[in-house]
C-alpha cells in the first residue's frame, strides 16, 4: 500500500466535497481551490512515476482492500506503464482543464464540483484493476460530462448532452453484461482484472467471441469507433471548451484503453478473429473521418472529425497486435490526447474572441494573433503528423508494425494521411492566412491564462516528437507482454 | 573533421532557433545570425569534403528510441555522395542567403525569412547525412514545411497561400509512396538503417525489390517535380524569388535525386524500377521543356527548366549513370541559383515586374546582371564550355550506351532547352524597351545582391571543366559507385547534342531578336494545336484540379451521409425507443423503483441469454 493512486484518484472528489461548503459567490476562491485539488492528481501521479520500477513487468503502486470479499470484490487500484502513462496524460489534461474554465461564470460552484468528480471518475478507470470498480469509475465518467454539455454547453445542448449519456449508457450496460457473464462463466470467483483476464483466455472460443462483442460494443462507442462515432460531433461542438477538451484528450482514450486492457487480452481467440475487421474498422474511420472533417465549415466539427480519424491509427494499431503497432496505437493515445487538447484550446480562444466558430467568418490570425495562429499552427501539423511532433511518431510505429499484418489496410491508412494534411492545411489556409477582415481589427491576443494552457501541450508535443523514448519506455514492457497473450509476434 | 558531419545540419538548425526565438530583439541582426551560422556549416563542409576527397569516410550514430523489442538510432554517415552534397547545399544557399539581404530588405517580414531558410538548409542537409530512413524522412517532411512556408510567406494574399498549401499536398502524395516503401524496406532488412538495407538489397526477392524502389520513386517524384506531380513546383514561384533559388538548386527538388541515389542499390536490385525512373525522367524532361517554350513570365519559365533539368538528372540514374547524374545534381545547383538570383536581380530593377514581354533592353541598365544571366544560360542549355555541357553530356552519352530512345528525346530536349533560354535571355535583355517606365526605373542590384551572382556565374562557367575528360573526369571518378563504367566517348552522340544546343539557341536568338513579329505570330497561328498544349502544360493542372474536386465531393458526400445516414439511423433507433416506451407506458407504474426493476430486468435477461448461449455451445 503506497496510497499513491488512491490519492491521485480520490483527491479530486474530496475536493469537490471541501467545495460545496465554499460560498457559491466566492468565484476567485472557488477556482484557485479547484485548480489546487487538479494539481494534487499531478503531483501523486508524478511522484508514483519516480517510486515505479520501469524495468519491471506486472502492476505497481498497488493499493489494495477487501471490500466485498464474498462476490470476490475488492478495492484494487494499481498500475503499469500502459496505466501510468494514461494517468499522467488526464492529471495533467484535467488541470490544464480546469485552468481553462475560468471563463466559465455560471454557477460556477457546481461546475467545478461535477469538473472534479469527472476526473475522479477518469483517473479512476485508469488505476482500478478490479471490474466492479472499473465499472463504478466508467459510470461515474458520464454523468458530470453529461451536466457539463447539458448545463454549460451552448447551441442544442440538451439534445448533445442527452444523445451522449444515451449512447453511452447503452453502450456501457452491454458491457456490465459481459462483465457479469465473464465472473459467473469463468467461475473465478474473483472480480480482480488479472484473475479475470487470465480466465477468460481458457474459454471455449464461442464463448469468448460473444464476450468480446459485448465488451468491444462497450468500448468502441467511447472510442469511437466508426460507424458508433456520430455522438461525438455533437457533443463536442455543444460542449463547453474545457468540456470539449476532457471529452477529447481524455474520455476518447478510456474506450481504446478498455480495448487494450480487457477485451483484447481476456478473450484472445475471439480477439484474432476480429482482428481484420478491427483494423478494417479503423482504416475506415480514418478516411471518413478526414472526408467528414473537411466537409465541415464549423472548426470545432472539423477538429471532432479528426479526432474519429486520430483513433483509427489506434484500432489498427491494436488489430494488428505487434509489438511495434501496438506501442504506436498507445503513444497515439497519448500523443492524440495532447494534440485535441491543443485544438480544443484554440477553438476556444478563437471562438470566444470572435463569437463564431465559422471559419468563413474569420481569417487573416498570423496577422491579427500571431501567438495564437502559432499555436495553432504547430496543433494542426501535430495533427497532420509532421515529423519532429508527436503524431508523426504514433502514427509511423502504429502502420510500421502493422505493415507486415495488413498491408493493404495500411497502405490505405497511409493514404488518409494526404486526406488529413488536405483538411488540415486548407483549414489553416482559410483562417490564418489571409487579410484580417476590417471587423476583426482589434482582437486581443492571447491572455496569460490562455498562454498557460497552450504551452505546456505544445511542449508536449515536441518533446515526444523528438524524444518518444521519454515516454516508450513506461509502457513498452507491458504492451510487449500483451502482445505475447495475444499470441502476436 | 569526417565525424563531426552531424554539426553541419545542426548549425543551421541552431540558427533557426535563435531566429525564431530572439528574432524581435535581433532585429535585422537575424539575417546576420543566419549567415554566420550557415558560413561556418559551410566551412565545415568543405573541411569535410577535403577529407573525404583524400579516402576519409565515417559513420556516427546513437540510440535513440528501443521499441517493441527493436532498436532505432539516429546518426549520420559520410561517403563521397554525401561529402558534395553538403558542399553544394551549403554553399549555393549561403550565397541565397546573402543575395536575400539585398532583396528582402523592405519586407516586412524579414526575420520570420531569415529563420525559416535556415529551417530548410537545415533539413535538407538532415536528409542528405541522414544514416537512416526514419531521419531521412524526418528532414524529408521538415523541408516540405519549410518550403511550404517560404511560398506561403506572403499570406496577405490567398493566391499565395493556395499555391503553399498545393505545393505541401502534391509533395505529401509522393511523401506517402515513400512512407510505404520504407515499410517495405523494414519488413525486408529488419531495420531502417541504409548501411543494412544496401548491403542486403540485393538478395531481396526481386518482387519486393521493384515494390519498395517504386514507391520509393513516388517519393522522389513529389519532391523533385516529375511528371506528374510537378503541378506544384510553378505555382511555388508565389514565394519570394530568393526561395525559388533555394528550392530549385540547392535543396528541395534536389533531394528527389539524391533519395534516388541514396537508396540506389534497391533500384539496382530491380531492372523494372531503374526503366520506370528512366523513362519517367526522360518524358519529364522534355515536356517540361516544351512548357518552357510559350512561358511569359520569367520565373515559370525557369520552373520548367528546372522540372525539365530534374528530369535529366533521373533519366540518367535510370540508365545508370550514377555519377553523371549526381554530376548534373551539382552543376544544376550552380547555374540554377545564378539564373533565379538573375531573375530576382531583373524583378528587383523591375519593380516586380515578371512578364518578360514588359521588359526589353536591360542588359544596358543590367550589365552585370545581364552577363552573369547570360553564363547561366549558356550553361543551362549545354554550351560548351559552360557547366551544363560537361553534365548533361555524360548523361546523356550515358543513355546513348542503354537506351537509345531516351537519348534522342533528351537530345531532342536540349534544343528545345537552346531555344527556350534564348527566347528568354532576349526577351528580357535585349531589343527595344517594350515599356518605357519600368526601363527609365530600372537600376542594377546593390553589391550584397552582385556579389553572389558573381561567385555562382564563376561556378556556372568553369564547374564542369572539373568532369571534363581533359581533367580527369574528376567529379564522376569521385561520385562513382565501385564498378560503375564511364560512358564511352561516342563523337557522333556528343556532337548531335552540341548542335541540337546550338541550332535551338540560334533559332531561339533569330526568332525573337532578327525576325519581324509577324513571322511569330505566322508560327503561332500554323503551329496552333501544339502551341495550345504546351501554353495548357499538357493539361496536367486539370488533371490536378480534377483530383482536388473529387476529394471535394467526396468530403460533402460524406458530411451528408454522416448526417443523414449514418446519425439518422441512431436516431431513428432512439425514436423507435421512445415510441416503444410510450406504448409501453401502460404498463410501467411511473416510480423510479419500477424503471430500476425493469433496468435490472433486461440485464438479466442479457446475462441469461449469454449464459444460454455459453452452454449450449461448450
Amino acid at each position: 500500500m503506497t496510497g499513491v493512486l488512491t490519492v491521485a484518484v480520490f483527491a479530486p472528489a474530496a475536493g469537490a466535497l471541501a467545495l460545496l461548503f465554499l460560498p457559491a459567490g466566492r468565484v476567485r476562491a472557488i477556482r484557485a481551490f479547484a485548480t489546487a485539488v487538479m494539481a494534487v492528481p499531478v503531483a501523486a501521479v508524478a511522484f508514483g512515476a519516480a517510486l515505479f520500477r520501469y524495468g519491471e513487468p506486472g502492476l505497481q503502486l498497488v493499493d489494495r482492500a477487501t471490500w466485498i470479499p464474498s462476490l470476490g470484490i475488492s478495492y484494487f487500484l494499481a498500475t503499469d506503464g500502459i496505466s501510468l502513462v494514461l494517468l499522467a496524460l488526464s492529471a495533467l489534461v484535467g488541470l490544464l482543464a480546469c485552468i481553462a474554465s475560468y471563463g466559465i461564470d455560471e454557477r460556477v460552484k457546481e461546475y467545478f464540483v461535477v469538473l472534479l468528480l469527472l476526473q475522479t471518475g477518469v483517473l479512476g478507470v485508469f488505476a482500478a484493476q478490479d471490474l466492479v470498480l472499473f465499472y463504478l469509475f466508467w459510470e461515474l465518467v458520464l454523468v458530470p460530462m453529461y451536466f457539463i454539455i447539458g448545463i454549460w454547453g451552448h447551441g442544442r445542448k440538451e439534445y448533445s448532452a442527452i444523445k451522449f449519456i444515451l449512447y453511452t449508457m447503452v453502450a456501457s450496460l452491454l458491457m456490465l453484461v459481459g462483465i457479469l457473464a465473464l465472473y459467473f462463466l469463468t467461475g473465478a470467483h474473483s472480480f480482480a482484472l488479472p484473475d479475470l483476464v487470465r480466465a477468460g483466455a481458457g474459454l471455449p472460443a464461442g464463448i469468448q467471441w460473444w464476450l468480446f462483442l459485448a465488451f468491444f460494443l462497450g468500448f468502441a462507442v467511447k472510442v469511437p469507433v466508426w460507424p458508433f462515432h456520430t455522438w461525438l460531433p455533437d457533443a463536442h461542438v455543444d460542449a463547453p471548451t474545457p468540456g470539449s477538451v476532457m471529452l477529447a484528450a481524455v474520455l476518447l482514450k478510456l474506450g481504446a484503453y478498455g480495448l487494450l486492457r480487457i477485451a483484447l487480452p481476456a478473450f484472445p481467440e475471439a480477439a484474432h478473429r476480429f482482428a481484420f475487421t478491427l483494423a478494417l474498422l479503423g482504416v475506415i474511420g480514418i478516411i471518413y473521418g478526414a472526408f467528414a472533417a473537411m466537409a465541415q465549415r464549423d472548426l470545432k466539427k472539423l477538429v471532432a472529425y479528426s479526432s474519429v480519424n486520430h483513433m483509427g491509427f489506434v484500432l489498427i494499431g491494436l488489430a494488428a497486435a505487434t509489438p511495434l503497432a501496438v506501442d504506436g496505437a498507445v503513444f497515439q493515445m497519448v500523443s492524440h490526447g495532447l494534440v485535441s487538447a491543443m485544438l480544443f484550446l484554440m477553438v476556444g480562444v478563437f471562438s470566444d474572441r470572435f463569437g463564431t466558430r465559422d471559419m468563413t467568418r474569420f481569417r487573416g490570425l498570423y496577422t491579427l494573433m500571431p501567438l495564437a495562429a502559432t499555436f495553432m499552427a504547430i496543433a494542426s501539423f501535430a495533427n497532420l503528423g509532421l515529423p519532429f511532433l508527436s503524431g508523426f511518431i504514433a502514427e509511423f510505429y502504429t502502420l510500421l508494425g502493422a505493415w507486415p499484418v495488413y498491408p493493404t489496410v495500411v497502405a490505405v491508412a497511409a493514404g488518409g494521411l494526404l486526406l488529413t494534411a488536405g483538411f488540415n492545411l486548407w483549414m489553416m489556409q482559410r483562417i490564418l492566412m489571409g487579410a484580417p477582415l476590417p471587423s476583426q481589427a482589434g482582437t486581443p491576443e492571447m491572455t496569460p491564462r490562455e498562454i498557460a494552457t497552450l504551452a505546456p501541450l505544445a511542449v508536449g508535443v515536441m518533446l515526444l516528437g523528438v524524444l518518444p523514448a521519454a515516454v516508450t519506455g513506461w509502457f513498452d514492457l507491458p504492451v510487449r507482454e500483451i502482445v505475447a497473450r495475444l499470441g502476436g509476434m | 573533421m569526417v565525424s563531426y558531419a552531424y554539426v553541419v545540419p545542426l548549425l543551421p538548425l541552431f540558427a533557426f532557433g535563435l531566429q525564431s526565438l530572439f528574432g524581435r530583439a535581433l532585429g535585422r541582426a537575424t539575417a546576420w545570425v543566419g549567415i554566420a551560422c550557415l558560413a561556418a556549416s559551410t566551412a565545415v563542409s568543405l573541411a569535410v569534403l577535403a577529407e573525404v576527397l583524400r579516402g576519409a569516410e565515417a559513420a556516427v550514430s546513437w540510440p535513440w528510441l528501443s521499441l517493441g523489442g527493436a532498436t532505432f538510432s539516429m546518426g549520420v554517415r559520410v561517403g563521397p555522395l554525401e561529402a558534395a552534397m553538403i558542399a553544394m547545399v551549403t554553399f549555393v544557399s549561403l550565397m541565397v542567403e546573402v543575395y536575400s539581404v539585398g532583396y528582402m530588405a523592405g519586407d516586412a517580414k524579414f526575420n520570420r525569412f531569415f529563420a525559416i531558410v535556415n529551417l530548410f538548409v537545415g533539413a535538407m542537409l538532415v536528409v542528405v547525412l541522414a544514416d537512416n530512413f526514419l531521419l531521412l524522412f524526418a528532414g524529408w517532411e521538415i523541408m516540405g514545411l519549410a518550403s511550404y512556408l517560404l511560398i506561403g510567406h506572403w499570406y496577405h494574399d490567398l493566391a499565395n497561400a493556395r499555391a503553399a498549401t498545393k505545393s505541401f499536398l502534391v509533395t505529401r502524395l509522393g511523401d506517402i509512396g515513400l512512407l510505404i516503401g520504407i515499410f517495405v524496406c523494414y519488413q525486408a532488412a529488419g531495420t531502417l538503417d541504409f548501411a543494412v538495407i544496401d548491403a542486403g538489397a540485393a538478395s531481396w526477392a526481386p518482387g519486393v525489390a521493384t515494390l519498395a524502389a517504386l514507391l520509393i520513386f513516388a517519393g522522389a517524384v513529389g519532391k523533385s517535380a516529375q511528371v506528374p506531380l510537378h503541378v506544384w513546383l510553378p505555382d511555388a514561384m508565389a514565394g519570394p524569388t530568393p526561395v525559388s533559388a533555394l528550392i530549385h538548386a540547392a535543396t528541395m527538388v534536389a533531394a528527389g535525386v539524391f533519395l534516388v541515389a541514396r537508396t540506389y542499390p534497391v533500384f539496382e536490385a530491380s531492372g523494372t524500377a531503374l526503366a520506370v525512373v528512366a523513362v519517367v525522367g526522360g518524358v519529364t524532361a522534355f515536356l517540361a521543356a516544351t512548357v518552357g517554350t510559350v512561358q511569359a513570365d520569367i520565373k515559370k519559365m525557369l520552373a520548367y527548366s528546372t522540372i525539365s533539368q530534374l528530369g535529366y538528372m533521373m533519366l540518367g540514374l535510370g540508365v545508370f549513370g550514377y555519377a553523371a547524374a549526381l554530376f548534373h545534381l551539382l552543376s544544376h545547383a550552380f547555374f540554377k541559383a545564378l539564373l533565379f538570383l538573375g531573375s530576382g536581380s531583373v524583378i528587383h530593377a523591375a519593380r516586380g515586374e515578371q512578364d518578360m514581354h514588359r521588359m526589353g533592353g536591360l542588359f544596358r541598365k543590367l550589365p552585370l546582371t545581364g552577363l552573369t544571366f547570360i553564363v547561366g544560360g549558356l550553361a543551362l542549355a549545354g554550351i560548351p564550355p559552360f557547366a551544363g555541357y560537361f553534365s548533361k553530356d555524360e548523361v546523356l552519352l550515358t543513355a546513348w550506351e542503354n537506351e537509345r530512345w531516351l537519348f534522342w528525346l533528351g537530345a531532342a530536349t536540349a534544343g528545345i532547352t537552346g531555344f527556350y533560354i534564348a527566347r528568354g535571355i532576349y526577351l528580357t535583355f535585349f531589343g527595344r524597351p517594350r515599356d518605357a517606365e519600368l526601363y527609365t526605373h530600372a537600376h542594377e542590384s546593390p553589391p550584397v545582391m552582385a556579389v553572389p551572382l558573381v561567385v555562382l556565374a564563376v561556378f556556372a562557367a568553369f564547374f564542369g571543366w572539373l568532369g571534363s575528360a581533359s581533367l580527369g573526369r574528376l567529379v564522376q571518378a569521385f561520385l562513382a559507385l565501385p564498378g560503375e563504367a564511364e560512358p564511352e566517348a561516342a563523337w557522333y552522340a556528343a556532337a548531335s547534342t552540341i548542335a541540337l544546343a546550338a541550332a535551338g539557341v540560334v533559332a531561339g536568338g533569330l526568332l525573337y531578336g532578327a525576325a519581324r513579329p509577324e513571322l511569330r505570330a505566322h508560327l503561332v497561328r500554323v503551329l496552333r494545336p501544339v502551341y495550345v498544349l504546351f501554353r495548357e502544360k499538357w493539361y496536367f493542372d486539370h488533371l490536378a484540379l480534377g483530383a482536388t474536386g473529387l476529394g471535394l465531393a467526396a468530403s460533402a458526400f460524406v458530411g451528408w451521409f454522416d448526417r443523414t445516414v449514418v446519425d439518422g439511423l441512431v436516431n431513428a433507433v432512439a425514436w423507435f425507443t421512445g415510441v416503444l416506451g410510450q406504448a409501453s407506458r401502460r404498463l410501467a407504474v411511473g416510480d423510479a423503483q419500477a424503471y430500476m426493476l425493469t433496468m435490472a430486468g433486461a440485464v438479466l435477461v442479457g446475462l441469461a441469454a449469454l449464459l444460454g448461449l455459453g452452454v449450449s455451445r461448450p
